[in-house]
């Protein structure tokens, strides 16, 4: 199989998005997106450990037998996860805290292990690797957006509580659109998460028709469909 | 045109006729609300009905349909009248426009329009801002015999509006029935303790009762033009009776009486105008018997242990859910045809 690096990283963010197109890891995508730190909080740790996965399930592709070769993806995917759990309880104690069970919980997010057994099981390192950062980018992309639309919505906020992330001093990142806006409790509620991601979803679709039309206009079939 | 030969049954009306019925039903116990608590439900109903039309034009042209037919046929009119008397009045006209935006463009067009909505549009859109805004659902307005003083309608348009603020009016609010039960049987109150409040009436609230059994009247008046059948009301209401006479006989103190959960809150408009919605609920006899029995037993259940004072929309949305189910279970048997072997019902 060859790869090569524009064509992963396309996969990745866009045209195999994890939430957008596999529609994998919805539910701590539904469940921690209520504010956009939120979202960057678990999509970074999403993405640690996806890139590390699949670099670890690549590296012992040839060495792993077929028949357990799953038991040992889960088993790596568990020892990261908890290594990045202790080191949140370490560092981000207060994001830990906000984000609970959803960290430990990356170990289930079907798009990791499905990374591991349709890409890097399969694939050399480098390419494994970078992999795992353009799906875990696209991922973390995704629930910021998501994040961020909820918190403008349910609250009027972008960054609310940004000190739980960046430090004490992060703490005028936060942007208040309106003073005097009620907030609208749907869109924090997961009723709201559903929505979002459907709106967020009906938007890719639309550029994509859009980016059809025009390249078809321009003549011929759609530009590198491959 | 006239048919000389059978069938010599007159086609009965359309959806039309149908919606305008609920319409003509509607309009007693609106006059009694409109009586009982001040013009400010006229407010509610014009923004309501105003901005169901709109975001129904607006979902019709989106889908490019022809906006004059649907339109036309009075059921964005029903979901917006509907609308209007489950909320609180002198609500702000935000809050309006959000509920029938989502009552209209996402509870019935994108399911597909009238006749495939599996939910009841103008519950969706009631429960939709019941969740979303607590602190401008709960501000309910004092009948006007207990407050004594009530906003006229330039006031109450430009309180809707924005223009003046509660503090003018501060005085004029209070807790519904349902809410001073929910809210003293959790302090351990007694029920007679609770009754000394100026809301109640003989039954449920002051006003609040009448209207009550104005809307039973209407809910007659559909039942004599048959636009709708006794299945639903009576299963609801025999099941609300049913589960708070048990309660109410094992501890009268403390559980509120038979008669205040029939004529307070939502129970009797619900019993007859919004279970009975013809699309969302269910379409044979026996499954109507079953989907009124749930709807009362949750709203029982919901208005006694849960977290909301009534349960009556969150009741009806649950049952419609179940819609699918209870109608395939309770088809009737084709007559002439043998009952296939593997019918078990």
């Amino acid at each position: 199989m060859t790869v090569n690096a524009a064509e992963i990283t396309r996969e990745g963010l866009w045209k195999n998005n994890v939430a957008l197109v596999q529609l994998l890891g919805l539910c701590p995508l539904l469940a921690v997106t209520s504010t956009t730190i939120n979202g960057i909080g678990l999509g970074i740790a999403t993405l640690i450990t996806l890139v590390l996965s699949n670099t670890l399930v690549s590296l012992i592709r040839d060495v792993v037998r077929q028949e357990v070769r799953l038991p040992v993806f889960v088993l790596i995917i568990a020892s990261i996860v908890t290594i990045i759990e202790l080191s949140m309880k370490a560092w981000f104690y207060d994001l830990f805290l906000v984000l609970g069970i959803f960290i430990p919980l990356i170990v289930t997010n079907c798009s990791i292990i499905g990374r591991a057994e349709g890409f890097a099981s399969k694939n050399p390192v480098g390419a494994s690797a970078l992999d795992g950062f353009m799906m875990g980018l696209g991922f973390l992309i995704v629930l910021v957006l998501l994040g961020m639309l909820r918190e403008i919505i349910g609250f009027g906020t972008i960054l609310a509580q940004a000190d739980l992330m960046f430090g004490a001093g992060a703490k005028a990142l936060t942007i208040t659109l309106s003073q005097d806006y009620d907030g609208f409790l749907l869109a924090i509620l997961p009723p709201g998460a559903f929505f979002g991601l459907a709106l967020l979803i009906v938007g890719k679709n639309l550029i994509e028709q859009r980016l059809l039309s025009t390249s078809q206009a321009i003549g011929g079939a759609p530009a590198s469909a491959s | 045109m006239s048919t000389l030969s059978s069938p010599f049954v007159t086609p009965s009306a359309g959806t039309n006729r149908m919606m305008l019925n609920v319409l003509i039903a509607l309009i007693p116990g609106t006059l009694a609300y409109i009586w009982y608590f001040g013009v400010g439900l006229i407010v509610n109903l014009v923004f309501a009905i105003g901005f169901a039309l709109l975001f129904e034009a607006l979902i019709l042209w989106l889908r490019k349909r022809p906006l004059k037919p649907y339109l036309s046929d009075y059921s964005a009119v029903v979901a917006g009248w509907l609308f209007a008397l489950c909320i609180p009045m002198h609500s702000p006209w935000w809050l309006i426009a959000v509920g029938m935006a989502f009552a209209m463009i996402a509870g019935k067009h994108l399911y597909g329009g009238l006749g495939f909505n599996p939910f009841n549009p103008a519950m969706v859109g009631y429960v939709v801002v019941l969740i979303s805004f607590p602190q401008q659902m709960t501000t309910w307005f004092l009948p006007i015999t207990v407050s004594g003083e009530a906003m006229n309608l330039v006031e109450a348009f430009s309180y809707s509006l924005g223009f003046s603020d509660l503090q003018q009016w501060d005085a004029l609010t209070m807790a519904t029935p349902l809410d001073q039960y929910k809210t003293n049987l959790g302090l351990n109150m007694m029920v007679s303790e609770i009754r000394q409040s100026p809301v109640f009436g003989d039954f449920g609230g002051v006003g609040w009762e009448w209207i009550a059994n104005w809307w039973f009247l209407g809910g007659l008046y559909l039942l004599y033009t048959k636009t709708i059948r006794w299945h639903i009301p009576v299963s609801m209401l025999g099941a609300v009776l049913l589960f708070a006479l048990i309660f109410y006989v094992m501890d009268p103190d403390s559980i509120a009486s038979p008669g205040f959960h029939l004529f307070s809150g939502g129970v009797m408009l619900g019993a007859f105008f919004i279970a009975t919605d013809p699309v969302s609920a269910s379409t044979t006899n026996k499954g109507r018997l079953v989907y009124g029995c749930m709807i009362g037993t949750l709203v029982y259940i919901i208005r006694s242990w849960g977290g909301y004072p009534d349960g009556v929309a969150f009741a009806v949305l649950l049952a419609n859910m179940c819609v699918p189910l209870i109608d395939y279970y309770t088809q009737p048997r084709v007559y002439g045809v043998e009952p296939p072997e593997d019918h078990h019902h």
